[in-house]
């Protein structure tokens, strides 16, 4: 355990270092335009001779001007830090000034795709295991349904998000948290689905051959052997879904109209050109999927202690 | 001896269907099994040993011929609970303790939870695994592992055992050890056992009677009854009576494998 968060630092940090290396080379242009307009000595100094050159010419040409593009308001790449403080204040100082839930904090956005993100896990996950169980005990269900459900995952969810929320409104249904949850169960479903038919497949032939030996019903035999034999399975996918789930439900609040959510967080920051809150709410959403997975995989240790097989 | 016999087969046969053609597995076997009786098939791989076996449990159904466990069809004996299986594997549920794996088979068949208890701590001191119901399969030893899956099949009322390989996978030491115990088992339980092995001295020690086969087809080439006496310390092995069945075992592999 202690090892694997040594691991897991040490990535964040090359991530975070690498990630500060690439700022200069993405805002050297906008910072080299603000310091003309402000006056100062830039080389080339025009913005149009400055469009030819290659960023690292920029960058060498004006060394004492390459501070500026780690400060810019609007710039195009962030600094991790330029994101923390924005996220903090749009979470935390937010809530110490019992403003948590107001539009523009994104603990409320936040939740609003967690909770449609929660609906569309269930979802997927009760259609991928109910799939499962008839793909394993069905062989017509295993030949036909298997090859839509593997066609499904190919068709893009950017293309599929608008039309489902565009037919749910035909359908007369008020609100995005339906169409949300199956966007989102679209995405979930799958994993859950692949996972469940190998596991609920993973019992050894002798192992069926035995419970024949008792004379043991079907029912018997998909719960004493099958579900217990499947439970890893199970959880390896459900980490996989609750990610699927979470990026299903993001898509989802894409699409034009909606004006909650993380998703909407980032399209409106596109339309009004704040990076920073696209930033902010990338990083709430990736803290989110982190947390998700994370709640899991400690059921996951939990569950397989209890059942002796951790 | 006079009652029917546990298992009788008459003129048994089984070809399987495979992508290669045709595999004669079984031909023309025919051998009745008395109760109380410890029979062993021995014989080199594919000759059809354990698809006796199998045609017996009804895991596998025969294209000719007839077989009947008790006086009737191996279908209906395995829905009568008629006799326990041991595989070659233990089989445990990694997630059902000891205690739990042994239960299975009573839960399945509906025993109530007290009657349960009372045959789990029974076959469990059988096998001499008292001291082990909370621990998990991962946590015993091979052999352990598989005197687990004796007593599940032992944990309820079938008056047949049938064995495919119990031993197969296990080291010498642990499997002279198994096999001691086994007799004993036998000797307190009378049940009637079938038991499928690739090792002479493990069949010769065990059986009242040895069934030798060969395969290509599968068919018993050799039946012997074994003179020694029930009580059988491991130093019979020893013995010329004893050596003098394992050479007559061995003679009998050789002669069907005159091919080669």
């Amino acid at each position: 355990m202690r090892g694997s968060l040594v691991q897991v630092l040490t990535v964040l940090a090359a991530i975070v270092g690498l990630w500060y290396l690439a700022v200069a080379p993405m805002n050297i242009r906008v910072a080299l335009d603000l310091a003309e307009r402000s006056g100062a000595q830039v080389v080339p100094a025009t913005a149009a001779e400055r469009q030819a050159r290659p960023a690292w010419q920029l960058m060498l040409a004006n060394p004492g001007l390459i501070a500026q593009a780690y400060r810019l308001d609007r710039p195009r790449l962030p600094t991790p830090d330029q994101v923390g403080r924005e996220l903090w204040k749009t979470t935390g100082r937010m809530a110490l000034r019992g403003r948590a839930w107001s539009k523009r904090s994104l603990i409320y956005h936040g939740w609003v795709t967690l909770r449609s993100t929660f609906w569309g896990f269930l979802l997927g996950t009760a259609a991928g295991i109910l799939i499962a169980v008839a793909i394993v005990y069905s062989r017509v269900a295993d030949m036909s349904l298997m090859p839509w459900a593997i066609i499904s995952q190919t068709v893009p969810i950017v293309a599929l998000a608008p039309m489902i929320i565009v037919v749910s409104a035909q359908l007369g249904i008020q609100g995005r948290a339906l169409p949300k949850a199956i966007i989102s169960a679209y995405l979930c479903y799958f994993p859950v689905l692949v996972g469940m038919v190998k596991g609920l497949r993973s019992p050894a032939p002798s192992q069926l051959d035995l419970l024949r030996t008792y004379d043991a019903t079907g029912l018997q035999s998909f719960f004493k052997l099958r579900v217990p034999a499947s439970i890893p399975y199970l959880f390896t996918s459900l980490k996989v879904g609750i990610a699927a789930a979470l990026v299903g439900t993001i898509v989802g609040e894409l699409p034009t109209g909606a004006i909650s959510g993380l998703g909407a967080r980032i399209l409106i920051g596109d339309q009004f050109g704040t990076p920073l809150a696209i930033w902010a709410a990338l990083a709430a959403a990736a803290i989110l999927a982190g947390g998700l997975v994370t709640v899991l995989d400690i059921a996951q240790r939990l569950t397989l202690r209890r059942m002796g097989m951790a | 001896m006079g009652s029917a016999p546990a298992i009788s087969a008459r003129n048994l046969d089984l070809v399987f269907q495979t992508r290669d053609g045709p595999v004669h597995a079984l031909s023309d076997i025919s051998l009745d099994i008395h109760r109380g009786e410890f029979v062993s098939f021995i014989g080199p791989s594919g000759c059809g040993k354990t698809t006796f076996l199998r045609v017996v449990a009804d895991l596998e159904q025969p294209t000719g011929g007839s077989v009947t466990v008790n006086g009737v069809s191996p279908a209906e004996a395995r829905r009568a609970r008629a006799y326990g299986y041991v595989f070659q594997a233990a089989g445990l549920y990694p997630w059902r303790s000891i205690a739990g794996n042994v239960r299975l088979p009573l839960e399945i068949m509906g025993y109530s939870r007290a009657e349960q208890a009372e045959r789990v701590a029974r076959v469990l001191e059988l096998v001499e695994l008292t001291g082990f119901e909370k621990k998990f399969p991962w946590q015993l030893s091979g052999g352990m592992q598989q005197r687990a899956s004796i007593a599940r099949a032992l944990a309820f009322d079938a008056d047949i055992l049938l064995m495919d390989e119990p031993f197969g996978a296990l080291d010498e030491i642990v499997r002279d050890r198994l096999n001691e115990e086994l007799l004993r088992l036998w000797e307190k339980t009378g049940k009637t056992i079938g038991f499928v092995t690739h090792s002479i001295p493990e069949a010769v020690y065990l059986s009242t009677r040895i069934v030798v086969m060969s395969p290509r087809p599968g068919r018993v080439t050799d039946v012997i009854d074994s003179p020694l006496p029930r009580e059988r310390p491991l130093e019979i092995r020893d013995s010329p009576e004893f050596l003098k069945v394992a050479h007559r075992v061995r003679e009998g592999l050789r002669a069907g494998h005159s091919y080669d």
